[in-house]
């Protein structure tokens, strides 16, 4: 995104100026958000009694990431007796060779995927590209953004940012068609292509909403129907899920799909809720000759290892926090600069790729804790962005940092060298503007967007007691009652 | 067949590792008395549906209306081959797929002349079923909080033939409304205990979209139109 992008930091740094100032983008993701505002508020309202189904998702989900190793274990015996497999990655690079040698192996030549952002997290698309497969995206915001040659810009809506006049020239540009400002002709034109893509497709990958331990199932929601045909109809089918989705039992779905539709989209359910257990079974028509199950953990056991907010773990990425957060509003997702964006992102991205690179994200928080509040499975986002906050801080600062609160508790322990660095404070405003916008300005990243105040000519002490001795002079004449 | 399972033992072992300090329970939920909280619960925090069979019909047929199902209820089987015919009339629709069934098969062969059958049966050319102008099956369920149909790839003729077709019909009995998922995951285990069909999906509404501009769209990739023709129990 960043033209000068070498450290994260530097990246959101200006990315977020950028983006806080492009008001028209800002106006059409606040558009989009406020919709779903109505949304979720019209449906939440349905239910008896809300509270309570947040508790027990909150502790449904807390018993299944607190007995991880069991339930998984439990996942795979019962999956792979319906002749599934399952592949254990450790990281990116496990994952993806897994999948390319299957698809080698296989002989495969085009693939079809539904939207896995665990797919975004092992960069899966540009390394199967790399080796010659055909990829296409059939979800059409991740289709959209696949075209754009972007990452989605929300995990749950990847193309939100965009308005249809761009879309219509994207279209035009990469597929030749006549352009429109209809959302419906559009959609019809990715329709057209992507039918093609699932009948031609060898291979469907696809990611995973929840791993069902007792009966041996991948449970995926979605509105289009594109993930119900990458798994319907090519022959073999991979499923990309991180290890922390569990859930014990089938029927709790009956708690967490409705939940995820609501604080997801504001829907009373998503427009397909698949449970998959296995491929094709004996007597069955149609279905998968192979179904292939790679759990990835990818750094996932270290933020499990931190007891305080293992819970994040929770997260059923339904992207209600992103929603609601008026960072997120302001700043857009691709400045976070990572594959989770929003305020759950800020909290697991410096588990997953180190605290030192990524602290700056615990800032991107006002603290509002409308995140908390929102989440269908209570996690306590906010407070997990400031034990965030306190953690980087625990770590050692930065040597320049450390060397000026040296220095600066040196003069406050010395009134007269402190007095005298006052006295030369008005000499600093004089020598700036010859420094002001250039790389040496001390100040500059408090210059960009407001004035740098003029140094007071002469302190408060030195005020008050000019102002004192003038006052005894005036009683001394008689001039005060 | 590859037995690599990568690192299996390797990430369990970290997992147990990690999880040798317990983690707080911030949000202990309602208990029924001294239990586990159990799935019967949900029904008290989920969206009300009622407790007669009329009460929820009520409620499906207004979901469905506002997810733009089409639902129509028919008296016996020679009103739905009518419907079917008239949707056909319509559409000009030349081929329609579907599989054999108790409620679909007497339909066979009251199909109007100029429309010709796709029977699913083992396999079938995946051209041939993407080319059908719509796809009739039966399904397992009607759920009435969330105005779904559960097919499963054993009911409904496999994974792809109730969601490629751009105009899906679902034939049902009342019957087989049910009042909610925990209702309907407790039939569904019932009725296949431990041999699950490799697809359970609940379908609420026609495929639909609002990538662009959170727009509603019908229709992104699979059936524009969803008809349920209801039969009584
Ligand atoms: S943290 Fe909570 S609100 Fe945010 S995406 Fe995850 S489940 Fe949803």
């Amino acid at each position: 995104m960043s033209t000068i992008a070498d450290l994260p930091r530097q990246q959101f740094q200006s990315d977020a100026n950028r983006t806080a100032n492009d008001a028209p983008r800002r106006a059409a993701v606040r558009r989009a958000l406020s919709n779903y505002q109505t949304a979720r508020d019209r449906t939440g309202a349905t239910f008896t009694d809300w509270k309570s189904a947040r508790a027990s998702a909150a502790t449904i989900k807390h018993e299944a990431v607190n007995h991880l190793d069991r339930y998984l274990e439990e996942f795979e015996q019962k999956f792979t007796a319906r002749g599934g497999k399952v592949f254990w990655a450790t990281d990116s690079k496990q994952a993806r060779d897994y999948i390319l040698n299957l698809a080698k192996e296989k002989g495969v030549r085009s693939i079809v995927k539904s939207k896995a952002m665990t797919g975004e997290e092992i960069h899966l698309n540009e390394a199967l590209i790399k080796e010659g497969y055909a990829v296409v995206e059939s979800d059409l915001g991740e289709y959209i953004q696949q075209l754009k040659g972007e990452p989605p810009y929300h995990f749950v809506f990847p193309c939100m940012h965009l308005r249809r006049d761009e879309i219509s020239d994207l279209f035009h540009r990469e597929l030749g068609t006549a352009k429109t400002d209809s959302p419906e002709e559009l959609t019809m034109i990715a329709r057209n292509v992507l039918r093609r893509a699932y009948v031609d497709a060898d291979m469907g990958i696809s990611g995973g909403n929840f791993i069902v331990a007792d009966t041996g199932m991948i449970s995926i929601t979605e509105n289009e129907g594109n993930a119900r045909l990458t798994v319907g109809l090519p022959k073999i089918h991979v499923a990309l899920i991180g290890i922390e989705k569990v859930v014990p039992c089938l029927a709790d779905l009956a708690l967490f799909l409705p939940m995820l539709a609501t604080a997801g989209t504001g829907q009373h359910l998503t427009g397909y809720n698949s449970m998959y257990g296995g491929p094709r079974q004996p007597g069955e028509i149609d279905g998968p000759e192979e179904f292939h199950v790679v759990f990835l953990d990818n750094h996932r056991t270290r933020l499990l290892a931190d007891p305080e907010q293992r819970d994040a773990l929770h997260c059923i990425r339904c992207g209600a926090c992103l929603n609601v957060c008026p960072i997120f509003k302001n700043i857009g997702g691709h400045t976070y600069g990572t594959t989770y964006q929003g305020p759950i992102g800020s909290v697991i991205t410096p588990h997953f790729r180190g605290l030192e690179d990524w602290k700056h994200l615990s800032g991107a928080s006002s603290l509002c804790g409308a995140c908390t509040e929102t989440c269908p499975v209570g996690i306590d986002i906010h407070h997990h962005l400031l034990h965030n906050r306190r953690n980087a801080a625990a770590q050692k600062p930065a040597a320049g940092e450390q060397l000026l609160w040296k220095a600066f508790s040196f003069l406050m322990k010395r009134p007269a060298l402190y007095r005298l660095a006052t006295k030369f404070a008005p000499l600093g405003g004089l020598l700036h503007p010859l420094v002001e916008g250039t790389a040496m300005d001390p100040v500059a990243s408090w210059t960009a967007t407001r004035e740098f105040p003029a140094a007071p000519q002469g302190s408060f002490r030195e005020r008050f007691r000019a102002h004192k001795a003038a006052k005894a002079e005036l009683v001394k004449k008689g001039g005060v009652q | 067949m590859n037995q690599n399972r990568g690192d299996r033992e390797a990430i369990l072992g970290r997992v147990r590792e990690a999880l040798r300090e317990e983690a707080p329970l911030k949000h202990p939920a309602e208990r029924s008395a001294g239990g586990e909280p159990t799935t019967a619960h949900f029904r008290e925090w989920l969206p009300p549906v009622g407790a007669s069979i009329d009460e929820r019909f009520a409620l499906f047929a207004k979901l469905s209306e506002s997810l733009r199902t089409e639902l129509h209820l028919c008296a016996d089987m020679a009103e739905v081959s009518a419907f079917i015919k008239k949707l056909a009339e319509e559409g000009n629709w030349k081929t329609i797929a579907l599989h054999t069934g108790e409620l679909i098969s007497p339909l066979i062969l009251e199909l109007p002349p100029q429309l010709s059958p796709l029977l699913l049966q083992s396999g079938y050319d995946k051209d041939e079923l993407e080319a059908c102008d719509a796809g009739l099956t039966e399904c397992d369920l009607l759920v009435a909080q969330t105005g779904s149909v559960c097919v499963t790839s054993k009911s409904a003729g496999g994974r792809v033939l109730s969601v490629l077709p751009p105009h899906h019909i679902v034939v049902a009995r009342k019957s087989q409304l049910v009042t909610d998922l925990t209702e309907a995951y407790a039939s569904l285990a019932t009725k296949y205990r431990d041999a699950y069909p490799s697809m359970i999906s609940f379908i609420t509404g026609p495929s639909r979209t609002g990538d662009i501009e959170r727009i509603l769209v019908l229709g992104a990739h699979g059936p524009k139109r969803l008809t349920v023709l209801l039969l009584p129990s």
